[in-house]
């Protein structure tokens, strides 16, 4: 087992810190706070990738920059907090990470936040979907 | 002490005329004593974005299953659900919901297992609400718990189990989820995870509608002709039919079943919630592929 990143860990912490009703309103925080998408990635929707294990239409893009920093970018409808709420976890996360960090993440880090109970299991594989598509995005990437 | 019935005019056309109310009707009358109104979405986190005042949420992973068994809740844990919503034995219940109101009419047929009178669904659902621009609010709604009784779960008039599936050939069965998944066409995909059914394809004899062809663009029902022309026309349901539907879980399945059932007078309509994640997945039982639905198995 490697180490989970800071950024990672911190989100963890905090969502563990709460009860099970204050869990929902921290994921709809989340929610709130996904980004647009940059312009260059508006314009160009043949980039983003659909999730399809998430009932919603949720898009994702993985970037590295020019300095090996690692970015999701997603983009899912304002009716859709939830899915909202875990692109903003992973985005928010996985940020600014090396490619060697965020492919080291273990694929259950869903499954660790302690949202089992408040969102369901099933739901929460949205959110393994969106984790696992960036790696493999990211591995044919590096490739 | 009953809740009068929507007299909006589409109704009527409907078979039983009582179980939709209309976004006009439940503006003026969501505060009316002996009425909740229920909130019960796909997506876990809708109702804390904003519902309609006064309105409780219900949702159908982390209330209405059990949390252990792959099965519903049972008499008494729908009792506690019931008396921590503020819903009493004679209340009347109006659920609403996004998506068409697919998730909203999974828990009206949970409500009916429970044997709940009055029961009905918001036309439009959460869609159409806003979309007129309707109220909608952050503010928790106050809830003082009520008595409401156990009450056994009655699962045989309106739920089918894989058994009665296999009882059933000769007699109709619909299919609810989109045609990719009736095919077969749509289950694995190399390297991507896997929703979970080892089998794709159909029940064999089963009539592929999907579900949203029910649902207008606006979220409503569509018109009892509209209704009659799908279900008894095309695919070719008659008075008296003993009909099972299913779909993945169940859940687009109940829509289909409250057409069935409320709209169009279907009165032996039962609604396979195992659907396609069990029987796609079920040693030995027979699956028929692509678009035509295939023959009964000889047995």
């Amino acid at each position: 087992m490697s180490a989970l990143p800071d950024s990672l860990t911190e989100i963890r912490e905090d969502f563990l810190a709460l009860e099970q009703k204050d869990r929902l309103l921290l994921l709809l925080e989340f929610a709130n706070e996904l980004p647009e998408l940059p312009q260059k990635f508006q314009d160009h929707p043949d980039l983003l990738e659909r999730v399809v294990e998430c009932q919603s239409p949720v898009f994702i893009f993985v970037e590295v920059d020019t300095a090996g920093a690692f970015h999701l970018h997603a983009t899912a409808p304002r009716e859709s907090p939830t899915t909202r709420g875990f692109a903003s976890i992973l985005a928010q996360g996985l940020d600014g990470l090396t490619a060697e960090q965020v492919l080291a993440v273990a694929d259950d880090y869903p499954q660790s936040i302690g949202l089992s109970e408040a969102v369901s299991p099933l739901r929460l594989r949205g959110m393994s979907a969106m984790l696992g598509r960036a790696k493999r995005q990211l591995r044919e990437r590096l490739a | 002490m009953t809740v009068p019935s929507d007299p909006t005019q589409k109704f009527a056309a409907y078979a039983h005329p009582s179980t939709l109310v209309s976004t006009e009707w439940l503006a003026e009358h969501h505060g009316d004593a002996g009425v909740v109104v229920v909130e019960s979405d796909e997506d876990v986190l809708l109702y804390e974005v904003g519902h309609i005042e006064g309105s409780v949420k219900i949702d159908w992973h982390t209330d209405l299953n059990d949390k252990v068994n792959r099965d519903y809740i049972d008499g008494a844990a729908f009792a506690a659900l019931m008396s921590s919503k503020g819903i009493t034995r004679d209340s009347t219940v109006i659920i609403y919901g996004d998506k068409s109101n697919w998730w909203a009419a999974y828990a009206l047929w949970v409500f009916t297992l429970f044997g709940h009178a009055d029961v009905r669904l918001l036309d439009g659902g959460r869609t159409k609400w806003l979309a007129e621009g309707r109220e909608i609010t952050t503010i928790a709604s106050p809830v003082i718990p009520s008595d409401y009784p156990v009450i056994p779960r009655n699962d045989a008039p309106i739920r089918a189990f894989k058994n009665d599936v296999l009882a059933h050939f000769g007699n109709p069965l619909i299919d609810v989820r989109s045609e990719e998944e009736y095919s077969g066409a749509r289950t694995t995909m190399p390297a991507y995870p896997e929703e979970g059914a080892l089998r794709g394809g159909h029940i064999p004899t089963a009539a592929s509608v999907p579900w949203a062809r029910a649902a207008a663009t606006d979220s409503t029902f569509r018109t009892r002709s509209e209704l009659d022309a799908i279900y008894r026309t095309e695919a070719g349901l008659a008075d008296g039919d003993d009909v099972i539907a299913y779909c993945r879980i169940g859940e687009r399945s109940s829509h289909t079943w409250f057409v069935l059932t409320h709209l169009l007078g279907f009165e032996n309509v039962r609604n396979y919630d195992g659907s396609w994640t069990e029987w796609g997945n079920a040693v030995a039982v027979p699956i028929a592929v692509g678009t035509e639905p295939g023959a009964a198995p000889q047995r």
